[in-house]
């Protein structure tokens, strides 16, 4: 057996008590939904893992309702310190629970175990530490003195980072005085119906957060509700663009965090070993369902040729396998749908005349899975140019001067993410400067931090996430 | 039936990570507001202060160095600690003090209100505090706090834990590193609280406290060279002007004393005050 | 095992650089290779570090690493005694089981030489052979502050004395002050002095002292610049400086290593030396190795291990497979 092979080191999944059938988590507990309920499996073999309720209106009307309960007589009269402290609690209880979060997470969703116990289960317990702390000083946020919660907030998170998405909304919202009614993505509500369990052990009032589980009708009645105040969406532009037109002429405010078709701009005097590292990580990093995934490589035709040919040598050392084995870097593709979409604009570019090349590995029988793919010779007319693949798929585009990278870089109807690779101080701050981006990353990539605001320009949506520019999207007064 | 005998604790001075005897040798009574003696506290010579500066100077390097985020969460746990001995603190300040229980128990729970509030500032305050600078010309301008370096305070005399904490926690936040002279007639919940750092993953040197005289030790803090910035919230009883013309000597950062119950209330303003503000231009081009 | 024609090195040099191998020269070419970016090195080497190296594959990388390592012993209080003991230890290394496998060599100061050779008798010859060879430090090891005549000295009583291997160490103080052409020929001729009467020609392996070298950029073009004079192999620290071998630097100079095979097909080898204790860092070295150049470059001839206390370490990690329980200090020998 060769080294490279490495012995199966498969993390545990003795540390998950799961249950066979879960409820919705409305006013503090489960309780069984009207709906129809649908089994959550995992991508990695389609095993089943459990029966999950589906939320019918009549549902999302209770959870709304426990929300407003909550808000009205609980949670807006509570003082910012005690809000602050049920964040702290419950950022400390993901901490204890990081490993049983993290195996939920691998199972439900299919990404490599090593993601989400060394990236997701860590930034979901900062995320609740950061906002902790703002709770009780508000006053401090920059929106005046005294800022003003909004109420209550309909949340709608995709399925790519489960239990960090739903960390984004519900930290910042809870935070700013909001009670909260979430839904969780179709595919994965495992890791959201766990932390519910976490809400518990915090003893947080009932009410305040609530989970509501189902598909794209629990979330249209969530948006729809007449008695939600605020909206906010991470998922696909074309739903994104719905809820935009639902909210028209109503009160609500709306948040929208939307797709991406990212720019990875790779300079001559880029160093080089790092920024094929960062253009690994910017692609095939959570399978490449990332919405700021790194999916265009913009490289310097004079190092064109240098660059394809260390990606495809690094590409090699890619373990594509088992979530759960701690040694897997490429998981699961997330539901068959999701796989078929991948295919589809794969075949497309190869039909619009790209060159296609893919990493040689071993592919399961069960499941769903898609090997790293790097499609050269793309051209900005391309659809595999202009589409979110939202799968480990790279196309390759070239530049020759920095304005060119630039102008390419801003072809696009989405603004999402950047990345920059260059040894020179002076170009990779002017190139930033012109990128029509909301987050650029410089010799670098994928890096998130919950002090660091995050979202996007164009039709990649409106709203930050993270940071003090985090709160806005949940405090009345503050323009959204 | 006879009573227990209890085994009273011994209240040393608390640098380097290290509890310590003064090197003096010197001790002075502690007696509850009854006049019944409570303990022997430490009288810390110039020379443990001398050491105390010595260890935390030899601290920042590492607590600056550390993570925002990092260090808000060593400065809960601080919190959380502190949480798990809050019927030691009550009973440790109604016997110091004459409080009530319930009067110690409101100061305590204050006292560990107080320092979660400065502990959720660790990873936010710059971004309150510092910001981009738009300049006129082709450069990224940007402005960060960082921390001043070695701060000393003489911390309130009349409460024996809400004024400590209230002084200390806010020079933590950026990163400095303290040297404290607790209440001189209540030093005993000091010490304890200097228990509760060495078991938090507080860094040895980043809090050393001094036991004893703010008279006789204050002078030494205010002209040490490694002393960046004095607090002087307690020293109001003190010919604490003499001070400030002695910290001018190295241009030591200095804060006035305050009087009242108001005394070191909580503010970003605590914590800014032991920052410098470093700003950095980088040209851009695109050419 | 040295590159074949010493002859054609400094034509090989002078075409890679496209003139003489003078301080412009090689600062045009050394200061023209990509940059490094140490924080994208050091997550990357963080990377490689989490890799679960478990059961067989755990089994096999500790006998790896032993196969790899040069028992090293640099103390000015070595004796006759102290070096023979070394090399009992280096022959048999687990006195509770024989089939544990052999280090690669011993490596000792020059003038221990004799020492190590006569205590190895039989079993001094080629690790690829399984045997144990003799790698000698030289040049004023480890400072490297002497003349060059001193040095060549240094390392011509080496090779006479028998040594198989030499690790030299580079003159860190021309480096730094952009002396690159003093560096180059310092290397060029020590390469020169290992080579014996016969014809053949002792290993050279060239110490960075990446420590010293404070950057990851210098640790690169000191790589090149090494190879590019003649190393056979490159090598991280004397082990008397702090810091010494790292992962993100060891990777680095893996990487060098690579793009070298990549231009030219030669294969160099690489030694991080120093500061390497414990099982579970050596096996993360290995996985570096690996992941990078590939796995034909786990063999005594192109990656070694400089370390003393790390065999024990292993030996015990070993133990514990085997017994399936933690053994202790007692149940390993002192070297």
């Amino acid at each position: 057996m060769s080294f490279l092979e490495y012995a199966p080191a498969p993390e545990s999944r003795s540390v998950l008590h799961l249950r066979d059938e879960y409820g919705l988590f409305i006013d503090g507990e489960f309780r069984p939904g009207s709906g129809e309920s649908f089994a959550t499996i995992s991508p990695a073999d389609e095993s089943h893992i459990a029966t999950v309720a589906a939320a019918s209106d009549a549902d999302v009307d209770a959870a709304v309702a426990a929300a407003r309960r909550a808000y009205d007589r609980t949670w807006s009269r509570m003082s910012g310190r005690d809000r602050g402290k049920y964040l702290f609690r419950i950022a400390r209880l993901v901490q204890e629970r990081a490993r049983e979060l993290a195996v939920a997470e691998s199972l439900d969703n299919g990404k490599p175990i090593k993601e989400s116990r060394d990236v997701d289960v860590p930034l979901v317990a900062a995320w609740f530490f950061y906002y902790a702390g703002w709770a009780d000083k508000l006053d401090h946020a920059g929106y005046g003195a005294n800022p003003r919660a909004l109420g209550v907030a309909g949340q709608v998170i995709p399925w790519n980072f489960p239990l960090l998405m739903l960390a984004w909304k519900v930290a910042p919202a809870l935070a700013a005085g909001n009670t909260v009614v979430i839904k969780p993505a179709e595919t994965t509500p495992l890791s959201a119906l766990v932390f519910a369990e976490i809400l518990q052990q915090a003893d947080l009032p009932p009410g305040v957060v609530n989970i509501v589980t189902g598909a794209g009708a629990t979330g249209a009645a969530i948006v729809r509700h007449p008695d939600v105040d605020k909206v906010a969406f991470t998922g696909s532009t074309g739903v994104g663009r719905e809820i935009a037109k639902a909210v028209a002429g109503t009160p609500k405010k709306l948040t929208l965090e939307l797709g991406g078709k990212a720019a990875n701009i790779v300079f001559e005097d880029a160093p080089i070993d790092q920024a094929i590292e960062g253009i690994v990580n910017g692609i095939f990093f959570n399978q490449g369902h990332v919405c700021c995934a790194g999916s265009r490589l913009l490289v310097q035709e004079s190092i064109h040729d240098d660059v394809v040919d260390r990606l495809k040598t690094r590409l090699s050392t890619l373990r594509l396998g088992d979530p759960l084995d701690k040694n897997t870097d490429i998981g699961a593709i997330n539901s068959a749908e999701q796989l078929q979409r991948i295919r589809e604009l794969s075949r497309i570019g190869e039909d619009e005349g790209a060159e296609r090349w893919s990493a040689d590995c071993a592919i399961p029988d069960k499941g769903f899975w898609f090997p790293p793919t790097i499609f050269t010779n793309v051209q900005a007319s391309h659809r595999i140019a202009r589409d979110e693949i939202f799968g480990p798929v790279l196309s390759v585009l070239t530049f020759r001067t920095p304005a060119e990278a630039i102008e390419k870089a801003n072809n696009t109807p989405y603004g999402l993410s950047a990345g920059i690779w260059s040894d020179k101080g002076s170009r990779i701050l002017a190139v930033a400067d012109r990128l029509r981006a909301g987050v650029i990353w410089a010799n670098t990539f994928n890096r998130f931090d919950p002090s660091s605001p995050f979202g996007g320009y164009k039709e990649s949506g409106y709203g930050r996430e993270g940071g003090r520019h985090g709160l806005l999207a949940y405090l009345k007064g503050a323009a959204a | 039936m006879s009573k227990r005998l209890s085994v009273p604790k011994t209240y040393k001075l608390f640098v380097g990570g290290a509890f310590l005897r003064s090197e003096s040798g010197r001790t002075y009574e502690v007696v509850s507001r009854k006049g019944e003696f409570l303990a022997n506290a430490a009288l810390a010579s110039r020379k443990d202060a001398r050491d105390a500066v010595k260890a935390a100077a030899g601290a920042v390097k590492g607590w600056s160095g550390a993570t925002a985020y990092n260090r808000g969460q060593v400065l809960y746990r601080v919190a959380e600690v502190l949480e798990g001995r809050r019927a030691q603190f009550i009973d440790e300040i109604s016997r110091q003090t004459g409080a009530s229980a319930t009067a110690a128990a409101a100061e305590v729970d204050e006292a560990i209100d107080r320092w979660v509030w400065y502990a959720g500032w660790c990873d936010k305050f710059a971004q309150v505090s510092g910001g981009a600078n738009p300049v006129a010309g082709p450069y990224f301008d940007i402005s960060v706090p960082e921390p001043t370096g070695v701060v000393a305070v003489v911390a309130p005399q009349d409460t024996a834990l809400l004024g400590i904490v209230s002084a200390i926690a806010p020079a933590l936040v950026a990163g400095n590193t303290v040297v404290v002279i607790a209440s001189q007639p209540h030093p005993l919940s000091a010490i304890s609280l200097a228990e509760v750092l060495a078991t938090s993953d507080l860094p040895a040197g980043v809090v050393n406290v001094l036991t004893g005289s703010p008279a006789e030790l204050a002078p030494w803090l205010a002209s040490h060279p490694d002393v960046h910035a004095l607090d002087l919230v307690g020293a109001g009883d003190l010919d604490w002007i003499d001070l400030q013309i002695a910290a001018a000597e190295t241009l030591t950062r200095v804060l006035p004393p305050e009087q009242g119950p108001d005394a070191a209330a909580p503010s970003l303003q605590r914590i800014t005050a032991f920052t410098e503000i470093k700003t950095v231009w980088h040209t851009k081009s695109l050419v | 095992m040295s590159r074949t024609d010493l002859q054609t090195l400094p034509e090989r040099a002078m075409e890679l650089l496209g003139g003489v191998p003078d301080d412009t020269t090689l600062r045009r070419y050394l200061h023209g290779l990509p940059g490094v970016d140490a924080v994208g090195l050091e997550q990357r080497a963080a990377g490689l570090g989490t890799r679960s190296i478990k059961t067989a594959s755990k089994a096999w990388a500790l006998d790896k690493i032993i196969e790899l390592i040069d028992l090293t012993t640099l103390e000015g209080a070595d004796t006759p005694g102290k070096v023979r003991s070394l090399v009992a230890k280096a022959l048999n290394p687990d006195a509770s089981d024989p089939t544990c496998p052999r280090v690669a060599a011993v490596c000792v100061y020059g003038d221990m030489v004799p020492y190590a050779v006569e205590a190895l008798g039989a079993a001094h010859g080629d690790p690829d052979d399984k045997l144990v060879s003799v790698a000698a430090v030289a040049t004023a090891f480890p400072s490297g502050r002497a003349s060059l005549d001193v040095k060549l000295a240094d390392t011509a009583d080496a090779v006479a004395n028998g040594a198989d291997e030499i690790d030299m160490v580079i003159d860190r103080g021309a480096f730094l002050s952009g002396r690159y052409g003093v560096v180059f020929d310092q290397i060029a001729r020590v390469k020169q002095a290992c080579r014996r009467a016969d014809g053949s020609y002792a290993s050279l392996k060239v110490i960075l002292e990446t420590g010293e070298l404070n950057t990851y950029d210098n640790v690169k073009r000191a790589s090149w610049l090494a190879i590019l004079a003649g190393g056979d192999f490159i090598k991280t620290s004397t082990g008397k400086v702090s810091p010494a071998a790292t992962l993100p630097v060891t990777l680095l100079m893996l990487e060098v290593v690579r793009d070298w095979h990549r231009t030219t097909g030669e294969r160099i080898g690489v030694k991080p030396a120093g500061g390497i204790r414990a099982s579970k860092d050596a096996i993360k070295y290995l996985v570096a190795v690996a992941e990078t150049v590939g796995e034909e470059w786990l063999q005594p001839h192109l990656f070694r291990f400089g370390a003393s206390s790390l065999l024990n370490d292993v030996l015990l990690q070993r133990q514990k497979l085997t017994t399936g329980h933690y053994t202790g200090a007692d149940y390993v020998t002192i070297d």
